[in-house]
């Protein structure tokens, strides 16, 4: 049947616009309802984000962050699972990072450094993620129950560790020590010292980011592991009938969405902190659900949202500095307002936008029946 | 003849599709008027507007002489329209009158409509011979009697004109035949019935007046007496079709694949197939015939490798499996050439929301000839599929097409192509025509003998009776997870549906 399709462009581009336009409506009702002008508003918040370097910077440093736990949350949304801990997934691969740069930050320079950060923040978010898998694959514990209840393990996991085991010695902060030079990731101002990002921690883990989003597009797109990732995320009977172990894939799925989640710590720890803290994941593991769904599960959309999102944050930041009026929880209503419509109405616009396209192809045929409503 | 039910220029589309368009059709009281078309040719359409499912985007509606509005089913039963539809809306753990009544209670308490309902079946057995046991639990009733429950139901409201929307593919030939029985009491009685059909074999049996659909119009309206099937087939088609398959005598040689003692469990530990033995020769087709539900499925399966059985052996030319203690998935069946068109494509055979080449390679996407290390051979597979296409006349010819734009037909050819161009040793085929137009059904046929004739081992599992008789050279018939007889393809539709019935085959030999 070929009603029910839009055109490619209209799927990708014009859905989620017509979902942005709609949440920053009501956002804008939302500003006039407190007394404050929305036009204002706009213009602090796309100002405050892309108007100067350091406001681009702090913009791609959160959008590095939700690159990773976007892309963590699609590659298990392409086998049909749905990962929501992202949150924890992304803590504990801090414990990773933190490892490898605690143990060479002083022996050897960032880029020695860098390989086994890599490896130890994707293994750590991965361990992660495989008891969630597992208990899926073997024992059909649904996967959202359990990742829920890891972040909540993972996060009482490493404040244990943070106070007790690993923690400065001598200091009440619940964090490690300051790493060494060898344990810091290059700024992008650094490598780029033609752009000015001021003191923004945009560093080297944006290019990670965005070669793990070609990574992924390899993955689903162009390997057999992504043939079997994606049949068995569109049709589970299908699957099992070609062949493809579901208990397999649903590990392997996870495990690579908990590494890519892991792999957040990178930008976090070893690109801006430079030292392991508590609570440094702060929520973006959550947002990367609302990430990958706007992003449609596909790489270049995630990248794009990911951006959107570290405007809001960034723009946010600005917004509640510039108008005390709209205060930290007013950005928050307004990156729900996006979420809700980008996210959960997703499909609110489909219905209609098939209407219009389907009505505009075939004006022939469709005019009578319009006619006569 | 007064009309029962006109429909005048009725219109319906959905989105592009134009399903129904300018359909005049006069359904005369008191007659069975037969509708027949190929899947996807509007009659569901067509009676949904009728029961008022879906709203038409114009034309008229006259029943009994009145123009009316059908907002929804409500306004359909107050008409006397019912409606008995292909899957049973039945809640299996009532009871029948406890079904009958159910959104017909008259008031809180049961016991009034009840009381009522009891009187009224015991009227309804008297004027039409329909009996059944109103206090049975409706998971308790075979097949046949849960289809009468429905019929009842429609009458129990009222009902004066009744549609029945395929109403045999659930049934054995006998049970069609006392179905067919009912149907015309009913008319004697001049209640008016709507049968719609794929199967000409039912028209010309039972109906008065037949109209063809093709493509949402309604392209012919005949007197059933004065028609054949081969007209009907040429007017649902647009072209003439070969009704029979053509097909030499099988040459079968030695046995390829060799099932002995196999037993299959389900999920809820329900034994689905009993200690079942046959073989299948190269060059030869086996079919299976049975009611849907008797095992035939999981026996499927079990071969394929989908399901692992509880004991029993499979020999796959010479190689000796024991699955119960030593499983293979499908992709090691498959290694081992045995191929598979499952019985439910949409479900199984395909990922419909894939492009059409990402289908051609579905359980053989691990093949080295389509992959490069752990990557997908992109330009092979399309490669593949192109070739697949135009060799299986597939349409429209673009692999990039999302599957779920196929037509039924041309779904069902991507899978053929896919398995049958392996060149597997064993083909397993479950329905290899269900939902598949008149047009493809021939050229599926003539693809699955060629194969046999090719020297390769055919087990052919299908509901359709007629398909297993023209296309097998045995026939197994399978009944509540046992083969209960084997026969040739020339042995009567009586003798066959006896035993698919359940009658074993002691029992038929004596008849």
């Amino acid at each position: 049947m070929s009603a029910g399709q839009l055109p490619r462009w209209a799927d990708l581009g014009l859905i989620p616009l017509l979902n942005l336009t709609a949440a920053f409506l009501v956002s804008g009702l939302v500003v006039l309802i407190i007394g404050e002008n929305p036009i204002e508003v706009v213009q602090i918040l796309l100002w405050g984000s892309l108007g100067f370097g350091e406001g681009i910077g702090f913009t791609l440093f959160y959008a590095t962050n939700f690159i990773f736990t976007g892309l963590a949350v699609a590659v298990a949304f392409h086998a049909g699972l749905f990962n929501i801990g992202g949150e924890g997934q992304a803590y504990v691969g801090g414990l990773g990072v933190a490892a490898a740069c605690l143990m060479l930050d002083s022996l050897v320079p960032w880029w020695v450094t860098l390989p086994f950060v890599i490896l130890g923040s994707a293994a750590a978010g991965a361990a992660w993620a495989f008891i969630p898998a597992w208990l899926q694959a073997k024992r059909g514990s649904h996967v959202v129950i359990t990742t829920i209840m890891f972040n909540f393990i993972a996060a009482s996991m490493m404040v244990y560790l943070l106070v007790n085991v690993i923690g400065k010695e001598g200091s009440m902060q619940p964090e490690t020590r300051t790493f060494e030079d060898g344990g810091r990731l290059p700024m992008l101002n650094d490598i780029f010292p033609f752009f000015d990002f001021g003191t923004a921690p945009v560093n080297l883990s944006l290019i990670l980011a965005l070669l793990a989003a070609f990574g992924v597009w390899l993955l689903i797109w162009r390997t057999r592991l992504g043939y079997a990732i994606r049949t068995l995320g569109a049709n589970a009977t299908a699957a099992v009938y070609a062949g493809i172990s579901p208990a397999r894939i649903i590990i392997i799925t996870m495990m690579i969405s908990g590494g890519l989640a892991g792999m957040m710590a990178i930008n976090e720890i070893m690109g801006s902190q430079h030292r392991l803290l508590i609570e440094f994941v702060s929520g973006y593991g959550f947002v990367g659900i609302a990430v990958a769904l706007m992003g449609r599960g596909h790489p270049v959309g995630i990248v794009l949202a990911a951006i959107l999102f570290g405007m809001l944050y960034q723009g946010g930041a600005e917004l509640a500095f510039e108008i005390p009026a709209v205060t930290r929880d007013m950005i928050l209503v307004i990156q729900g307002l996006v979420i809700l419509f980008a996210g959960a109405l997703e499909y609110m616009f489909r219905p209609a936008l098939i209407r219009i396209f389907t009505f505009a192809r075939t004006p022939a045929s469709a005019a009578p029946a319009a006619a006569t409503k | 003849m007064t009309a029962a039910i006109e429909l005048r220029k009725i219109n319906k589309s959905f989105g592009a599709v134009h399903a129904n368009k300018n359909i005049d059709l006069v359904v005369g009281k008191g007659s069975i008027h037969g509708i027949i078309g190929e899947n996807g040719a509007g009659k569901s359409t067509l009676m949904s507007i009728l029961y008022g499912f879906y709203n038409a985007d114009s034309g008229d509606i006259i029943v009994d002489g009145q123009k009316v509005t059908i907002a929804d089913s409500k306004a359909a039963i107050s008409l006397g329209i019912g409606m008995v539809h292909q899957h049973f809306m039945l809640v299996d753990t009532f009871s029948v009158l406890e079904n009958i009544i159910l959104g017909a209670e008259d008031g809180t308490l049961l016991s009034g409509g009840s009381d009522k309902a009891r009187k009224e079946l015991a009227r309804l057995d008297a004027d039409y011979g329909l009996k059944v046991d109103p206090d049975a639990l409706i998971e308790d009733l075979p097949v046949g009697l849960q289809q009468r429950v429905e019929i009842l139901k429609a009458l129990y409201r009222g009902a004066e004109v009744l549609i029945l929307d395929e109403p045999t593919g659930v049934l054995t030939p006998a049970e069609a035949d006392h179905l067919f029985r009912i149907l015309e009491v009913l008319r004697n009685q001049g209640k008016t019935v709507l049968l719609i059909t794929h199967k000409l074999r039912e028209i010309m049996a039972i109906t008065d007046t037949v109209s063809v659909m093709r493509r949402g119009e309604i392209v012919a309206t005949r007197k059933t007496s004065e028609t054949s099937m081969e007209e009907l087939a040429e007017l649902m088609v647009g072209r003439r079709v070969l009704l029979t398959v053509d097909k030499g005598t099988a040459a079968p040689g030695a046995p390829v694949l060799k099932v002995e003692n196999l037993t299959v469990t389900d999920a809820r530990g329900v034994t689905v197939v009993k200690n079942v033995s046959f073989e299948v020769r190269a060059g030869e087709i086996v079919g299976i015939a049975g009611v849907s539900g008797n095992g035939q499925s999981e026996l499927l399966e079990t071969l394929a490798g989908i399901r692992h059985p509880k004991s029993g052996t499979v020999t796959i030319g010479g190689e000796v499996l024991d699955l119960a203690h030593h499983p293979v998935d499908a992709a090691g069946m498959r290694a081992k050439s045995v191929g598979h068109v499952p019985e439910d494509r949409h479900r199984m055979g395909l990922v419909t929301s894939f492009a059409e080449y990402e289908n051609a390679i579905l359980g053989y996407h691990d093949d080295p000839a389509y992959s490069k290390g752990p990557f997908l051979n992109l330009a092979a597979i399309k490669e593949a599929a192109k070739g697949e296409i135009a060799k299986y006349d597939i349409r429209p010819p673009n692999p990039m097409l999302k599957t779920a734009n196929f037509s039924g037909g041309n779904q069902q050819k991507i899978v053929l192509a896919r398995e049958i161009e392996r060149d597997p040793s064993v083909l397993l085929i479950g329905q290899p025509t269900r939902g598949v137009d008149i047009g493809a059904i021939e050229f599926i046929h003539k693809r699955i003998v060629e194969l046999r004739d090719a020297g390769k081992a055919i087990l052919l599992v299908s509901v359709e009776l007629d398909e297993i008789r023209s296309m097998s050279d045995r026939v197994l018939v399978m009944f509540d997870g046992r083969i209960v007889g084997e026969r040739l393809p020339s042995a009567s539709e009586g003798e066959i549906g006896l035993l698919m019935a359940g009658v074993d085959d002691a029992r038929t030999a004596k008849l």
